[in-house]
């Protein structure tokens, strides 16, 4: 339990096993991402599988080590909104041209056209 | 709940926190938003450059990804003890709170050296921030010599982070007799954010450059 000057409310603010369990989901999302990196998997799917681990990680940081679920509903719609708009944003621009930029890419030594008999 | 319609209603009036925290903790917030604005537009930057380029996958198991791998338990660990440390305040065991943060910020030292290692390494192998060793030149013919720049740019920033963060907790530690709870739970806040960062950028600087080759 914890005690918030500002507003003098006691809530609760999660206890030591809930936070031992969090980090071992923590390190359990880790391994599987290590292991992951060697399973050869196509680099599309890898992106998608460590990010999504990466945000359920990053999801629990905020809520549980960071109090942020104990917070007021006020500060969580100040703050986790905003942030994912503009991050989509930021992609929206990027996404479509790294997309384009992909067909730039080099593609080794141009292979010298076969003679034609 | 009526209680909690009453409270929301009543924030409208003024004289009340709206968001039930301290101007401090509230501008804390708002650093971490823009800082994690930073660090997207530093990860979605390297993802473009990675996409249009030939990119090098050098980091053999060891010594870079068991580093990696250590230096990410020892992050995750600093966050479980400033947890405790958080804990131990809201209980007002300022003893307990000192021992809980001074531990946080030897683990944070403990990456900043694993980190060092792993840096001198790359930096021995020849990697600079505009040109690649030559031997991964010639394994990755046309890869761009930019791998540098975004591993040096964006591991340097997060380790700058965890640089002032431990000098942050050891001076709050220092002071914690004097300061309030929330001031401790502030601390807290900015390095919760910096293992955060590194939930990040673990996978996508470190695992998506696995050398599998035997």
């Amino acid at each position: 339990m914890s005690t918030h000057a500002a507003g003098g409310e006691e809530h609760f603010a999660g206890s030591n096993k809930l936070f031992i369990s969090v980090w071992v989901w923590l390190l359990a999302l880790t391994g599987i991402e290590v292991y992951l990196g060697y399973k050869h998997l196509p680099v599309i799917y890898m992106l998608v599988i460590l990010m999504g681990a990466s945000i359920i990680k990053a999801a629990l940081i905020v809520a549980y080590f960071m109090h942020l679920r104990f917070e007021r509903l006020n500060l969580v719609l100040t703050i986790v909104p905003a942030l994912v708009i503009c991050i989509c944003l930021m992609l929206l621009v990027f996404f479509p041209d790294s997309f384009r930029a992909r067909e730039l890419r080099y593609q080794g030594p141009v292979q010298p056209a076969a003679e034609s008999h | 709940m009526a209680t909690e319609a009453q409270a929301i209603t009543g924030d409208w009036g003024g004289g009340v926190h709206p968001y039930r925290v301290g101007h401090r903790k509230l501008g804390m917030w708002l650093f971490i938003m823009s800082d994690s604005l930073t660090f997207s537009a530093l990860l979605i930057g390297y993802a473009y450059v990675r996409a249009s380029n030939v990119w090098p996958t050098p980091f053999k198991f060891y010594p870079s990804i068991v580093f990696s791998s250590i230096m990410t338990l020892v992050l995750l660990s600093s966050s479980l003890t400033m947890v405790m440390a958080v804990s131990a305040s809201a209980r007002g065991e300022r003893s307990k709170v000192r021992m809980w943060i001074i531990a946080t910020a030897v683990l944070g030292a403990t990456f900043i050296v694993l980190h060092m290692i792993e840096w001198r390494h790359l930096i021995g192998e020849g990697l600079r921030p505009f040109a690649l060793p030559k031997e991964w030149a010639e394994k990755w013919p046309g890869a761009t010599p930019l791998f540098g720049a975004t591993f040096f740019g964006i591991t340097g920033m997060h380790m700058f982070h965890v640089f002032t963060g431990c000098i942050y907790l050891l001076v709050v530690a220092g002071r914690v007799n004097k300061l309030k709870h929330e001031d401790v739970e502030i601390s807290g806040l900015y390095w919760h954010f910096v293992d955060l960062v590194w939930m990040f950028v673990f996978p996508m600087i470190y695992i998506l450059s696995v050398d599998a080759s035997k």
